[in-house]
């Protein structure tokens, strides 16, 4: 039996197994790497780069970064939670980020992340893209206003629903978008259900159940107890 | 030994609702230690109506017409640091909800097409009245903002700890709990 081989993560020694990401083996130590895209149950998608950290000195996401033995690895130094601070306020002006008026509020991992890396403005200038959203379907509510484009309802859908209702769809930065496998591009016309696994894996306040959105109040919720660097490394 | 100088400290909500001012009040008790170590220039808590040379200048809300390009202009220049306090004057808020929608388009829908409406209603047009802007815009896009205290409205203890943090020369830092966009 060969030794547990480790990597350093912020002067750490992280056990890891082979095969397993970075993002795998810190989570598994109880070590919070930030992230938005990523979702323990799914393939990374390594697109939003919150999870960037620094390999041996070199940028990479973490997520998709296999562990190798002997690794130094810097996670939540000054330098990178700078970027991840920018990469978040870069997310909140592209969209309709208005936590006052969302249910998800508290429950969000954008704002809980924001909270974490004390995000105090959006420093840029906003975009107020116009997003309308999509309310045809008996039991869910779609808010394109705060997608962020991490793509996990189209990995949830595909992989675990076995339904591909959601896709990525346009170009660019304005028109980037998740669209709907139906010919009207409705959520009404698909067989999209609310007890789909699609229907609970957005990260931030796009696919809403409802009825039953404010069941528990503010102040109860996910991230309101414990802060998201907390909260995601809970077992 | 003469009385260590009061920093002067002005207010005012702009494109906001003044629930970011009831929020200052909610600081309490603690109103009265504020008070040794600041004193109000403009700010509805004394209803003065022009801003003077102050060190602190705080701003609720956004911008949303021209009357409030003005007073955040005048604010700019006679304080020496700017506070966007509240949601609004951070993102634009509420009011910025309207801003993927034409101006002339709300006008009339509220003004001309809504149903209840007396007969010969019109588009308001007096010249007393501050022009509406296109959109509502958070304060940093207009003017030099020094710090920023989200929520809506940020609570009484957080305030607080703004506050406190921000006159004893620390950069202020709410943490889990304080920090708030809602």
């Amino acid at each position: 039996m060969s030794e547990q081989q480790t990597f350093l993560l912020d002067n750490e020694e992280i056990p890891f197994n082979p095969g397993e990401t970075i993002m795998q083996a810190a989570k598994a130590a109880g070590k919070y790497i930030p992230h938005l895209c990523w979702h323990p149950e799914f393939k990374p998608h390594g697109s939003c780069k919150l999870c960037t950290v620094k390999v041996n000195g070199r940028f990479g996401s973490s997520c998709t970064m296999q562990a190798t033995a002997g690794i130094t690895v810097e996670n939540r130094t000054t330098e990178l939670d700078d970027k991840r601070r920018t990469l978040l306020q870069m997310l909140f002006i592209e969209g309709n980020h208005f936590c006052p008026s969302c249910e998800k509020s508290g429950n969000c991992l954008l704002q809980a992340t924001a909270y974490d890396l004390g995000m105090m403005s959006p420093h840029f200038d906003h975009f107020y893209p116009d997003r309308p959203v999509d309310a045809s379907h008996p039991d869910v509510l779609l808010d394109f206003n705060r997608c962020i484009l991490c793509s996990l309802c189209v990995q949830a859908s595909e992989l675990a629903d076995k339904k591909f209702v959601f896709n990525m769809g346009g170009r660019g930065m304005r028109g980037r978008k998740i669209i709907i496998n139906s010919e009207s591009g409705k959520l009404g016309d698909t067989n999209f259900s609310v007890d789909d696994r699609a229907a609970s894996i957005c990260p931030v306040g796009v696919i809403l159940k409802k009825r039953v959105g404010f069941a528990v109040p503010y102040g109860e919720r996910k991230y309101d107890k414990a802060p998201a660097s907390v909260v995601e490394v809970a077992k | 030994m003469s009385e260590k100088k009061k920093l002067r400290v002005a207010t005012t909500s702009l494109a906001g609702c003044f629930g970011c001012h009831m929020s200052i009040l909610d600081i309490d008790e603690r109103l009265l230690d504020l008070l040794e170590v600041v004193e109000f220039d403009r700010s509805p808590i004394t209803d003065i109506k022009h801003c003077g040379p102050c060190d602190l200048g705080i701003i609720e809300g956004g911008v949303c017409n021209a009357e409030n390009v003005h007073v955040l202009r005048e604010f700019r220049n006679n304080c020496k640091i700017l506070v966007a306090i509240g949601a609004c004057s951070v993102n634009g808020g509420l009011p910025a909800q309207r801003n993927h929608l034409e101006l002339h388009d709300i006008l009339t829908a509220v003004y001309q097409t809504e149903g209840g409406l007396a007969h010969g209603v019109h588009i308001p047009n007096d010249p007393e009245l501050p022009l509406p802007l296109n959109q509502v815009h958070p304060i940093h896009e207009v003017v030099k903002v020094d710090y920023f205290l989200p929520g809506c409205p940020p609570s009484g203890d957080a305030i607080w700890k703004f506050l406190t943090d921000l006159i004893a020369g620390r950069t202020p830092h709410l943490g889990h709990g304080l920090i708030h966009y809602d």
